[in-house]
C-alpha cells in the first residue's frame, strides 16, 4: 500500500512543485495520476523513487516511511519498485535478452536464474521471437513491452510508469496500456503518470488528477462519494 | 559476492576499457611512463644510497690513547666504547700493528731503513681503535662522545667526508620525494580522465542501473576494475622494460668504467627488482584503484 500524506515539496530554486498531496493507493490497484506539465507528477514519481526528499509530509510504502529509510537501503527498496520511463531507458548496444538480463545482473542473480526467467519474461511481453535484437532494431511499442519487461524482472510489488505511451502513436499506445492491465491481472499494483486523457477514457480505472502541486480530483473518492 | 557478479564486474571494466580504447591507451602509456621514471629514479636512488654508504663504512674514527695506558685499560675503554649504538664496527690496532703497518707502507722495498727501529717501536704507545658508524651523520656527537672520556689523547676523524656524504644523502632523498610526488599527482590526474570520460560514456547505463536497485559497489566496480587495469598495466610495461634496461645498464657501465669500479657499486638487479616490482605494482593498482574509485564518487551518487 502506498500512503502519501501532506506531501510538499519546494525546490531549492523557490518552486513549490507539490501542495499538500494526500493520496492512498492499495495494493493491486492500477491508477493514473494525471495532469498537465509542471503538475507535480513527476515530482510524485521522483519522490515515490526516492530520488528526491520531500519538503514535508510523509510518504508510507508498503510501511515503509521513505523519509526515514536509510541511504544504504535506497538499493534495496527501488528493487521492490519497477520503473518505466517515457523514452525507454534501454542500453543500446545490449540485445533483448541481454536488456531485460541487465536488471537481474545488477542485483546479483545467478546467472542460472537469469537464463530461467528472462525468456519466460519475453514470453510474458510476447517478445520472445525478438530476443537477439538491438533495441534500435524494434518498434517504438516493442522497445517499450522491453523496458516492462525489464521492469517487471526482479517481480516488483509495484510497477511505476512516467508518460509509458508518451513515445508511442496511439495502438501502439493501447496495446501497451493492456500489456500494464494484464501486469495488474497478476497481482502487482501499476501506478501510471500520464496526460493523455484518451487513454485514461478507454482504460476506466482509478484516476487522480494533479494541478498546480494539487490533487484536484480523485475518481475513486468521487465514485465512493457517489454511493 | 556471487562469482558470477565478480566476473559481470570484470567484464565490463574490459568492456569499458575497450569502448574508450584511445583514452584507456593513453592513460596506460603516460602511467608507464611515470612509472617508469619512478622506477628509474628509484633505481637511481637506491644506487646513490648504496654507494655512499659503502664509502662511508670506509670513512672511519681512529682513537689514540694516552701512551700511560696499558694494553688492558685501552681495551677496556673499548669494551665500553662499542656498547654505543651508534657503532657500526670497531678495530683494535696494537702499536706493533701500526708499526707493522707504517713500514709495509712507507719503508717498502727499502726494509733495510727500518731495521734501525727494530728493537724500538716508534710507535709504541700508539695502540688505537679504528670506528665505524651506521651513519655518519652522527659522526659529531660520538666525536664529541669519545673526547670526553678519561685516557683518550686524540681523536682523528674528517668532518668534510661526513658532511658531504650526508648532504649527498639527504639532497637525493629530498628530490627523490618530490619527483614522486609529482609523478603522482600526474598519474592520479591521469587515471580521473579517462575514469571521468568513461563515466560519462555510461551515464545512462549507470543512471538505469541506480533506479532499478543496483547498490553503489555494483555501480561502481565495473570503473574500479578498469582503473585497476589501467594501473596494473601500467605498471607491467615499466617493470619489464626497466629489468632490462638495469641489467644492460650495470654490464655496461662497469665494462666503461671499470677504473672506478671500485667506486661503484650497484645493487644487483636480484636485490633491487622485486622491490622494485613491489613498490611499481602497489603504485600503478594504487593510482589506478583510488583514482577511479574517488572520481566515480564524485559522477555517481546514489
Amino acid at each position: 500500500m502506498i500512503e502519501i500524506q501532506n506531501v510538499c515539496k519546494t525546490y531549492e530554486n523557490g518552486t513549490r512543485a507539490l501542495r499538500n498531496v494526500n493520496i492512498e493507493i492499495e495494493d493491486g490497484e492500477f491508477v493514473f495520476i494525471m495532469g498537465r506539465s509542471g503538475s507535480g507528477k513527476t515530482t510524485l514519481f521522483k519522490l515515490l523513487m526516492k530520488e528526491a526528499e520531500l519538503t514535508s509530509g510523509k510518504i508510507l510504502v508498503n510501511d515503509m516511511d521513505l523519509q526515514k529509510m536509510p541511504r544504504r537501503y535506497v538499493p534495496k527498496y527501488r528493487r521492490k519498485l519497477g520503473v518505466v520511463f517515457q523514452d525507454f531507458r534501454l542500453l543500446r548496444d545490449r540485445n533483448v535478452f541481454e536488456n531485460v538480463a541487465f536488471a537481474q545482473r545488477v542485483v546479483g542473480a545467478s546467472t542460472r536464474s537469469i537464463r530461467q526467467s528472462v525468456p519466460e519474461m519475453l514470453k510474458l511481453v510476447g517478445l520472445s521471437s525478438k530476443y537477439k535484437s538491438l533495441p534500435q532494431q524494434l518498434s517504438g511499442g516493442e522497445q517499450q513491452r522491453v523496458a516492462i519487461a525489464r521492469a517487471l524482472i526482479n517481480r516488483p510489488e509495484v510497477l511505476l510508469a512516467d508518460e509509458p505511451t508518451g513515445n508511442l502513436d496511439h495502438e501502439n499506445a493501447i496495446e501497451i496500456m493492456k500489456l500494464l492491465e494484464q501486469i495488474n491481472r497478476l497481482g502487482t499494483t501499476v501506478v501510471v503518470i500520464t496526460h493523455s486523457q484518451e487513454i485514461v477514457s478507454k482504460m476506466g480505472k482509478r484516476v487522480i488528477k494533479l494541478e498546480k502541486g494539487q490533487v484536484v480530483s480523485d475518481s475513486r473518492a468521487e465514485e465512493q462519494a457517489d454511493s | 559476492m556471487r562469482i558470477s557478479t565478480f566476473f559481470y564486474c570484470l567484464k565490463q571494466g574490459v568492456k569499458n576499457i575497450c569502448r574508450n580504447i584511445w583514452f584507456s591507451l593513453a592513460s596506460v602509456a603516460t602511467i608507464s611512463a611515470c612509472i617508469f621514471l619512478f622506477c628509474l629514479f628509484f633505481s637511481i636512488v637506491a644506487n646513490v644510497q648504496y654507494m655512499v654508504h659503502n664509502v662511508e663504512s670506509t670513512v672511519g674514527i681512529t682513537v689514540l690513547f694516552d701512551e700511560s695506558l696499558t694494553e688492558d685499560q685501552i681495551k677496556g675503554i673499548g669494551t665500553e666504547i662499542a656498547s654505543r649504538p651508534e657503532i657500526r664496527s670497531m678495530k683494535f690496532v696494537s702499536a706493533q700493528e701500526a708499526w707493522d703497518s707504517f713500514k709495509k707502507q712507507y719503508f717498502e722495498g727499502m726494509e733495510e731503513l727500518a731495521d734501525g727501529f727494530e728493537q724500538d717501536n716508534p710507535l709504541a704507545g700508539s695502540s688505537s681503535y679504528e670506528i665505524y658508524l651506521n651513519d655518519l651523520s652522527e659522526q659529531p656527537q660520538v666525536v664529541e662522545y669519545l673526547q670526553g672520556i678519561e685516557g683518550v689523547r686524540q681523536v682523528n676523524y674528517s668532518n668534510t667526508a661526513a658532511a658531504g656524504l650526508t648532504s649527498v644523502n639527504k639532497m637525493v632523498g629530498l628530490l627523490s620525494l618530490v619527483i614522486i610526488g609529482v609523478l603522482l599527482a600526474v598519474s592520479v590526474f591521469l587515471i580521473n580522465n579517462t575514469i571521468s570520460v568513461a563515466a560519462a560514456f555510461r551515464k545512462q547505463e549507470s543512471q538505469i542501473m541506480r533506479l532499478i536497485g543496483a547498490t553503489n559497489f555494483m555501480i561502481r566496480a565495473p570503473f574500479i576494475v578498469e582503473g585497476v587495469m589501467i594501473g596494473m598495466a601500467g605498471a607491467v610495461i615499466p617493470l619489464v622494460a626497466m629489468f632490462f634496461l638495469y641489467t644492460k645498464s650495470v654490464v655496461y657501465l662497469m665494462d666503461r668504467f671499470r677504473i672506478l669500479s671500485n667506486m661503484f657499486y650497484f645493487i644487483p638487479v636480484k636485490e633491487i627488482y622485486p622491490i622494485m616490482i613491489v613498490v611499481a605494482l602497489v603504485l600503478g593498482v594504487g593510482i589506478g584503484f583510488f583514482g577511479s574509485f574517488f572520481t566515480i564518487r564524485k559522477y555517481l551518487r546514489v
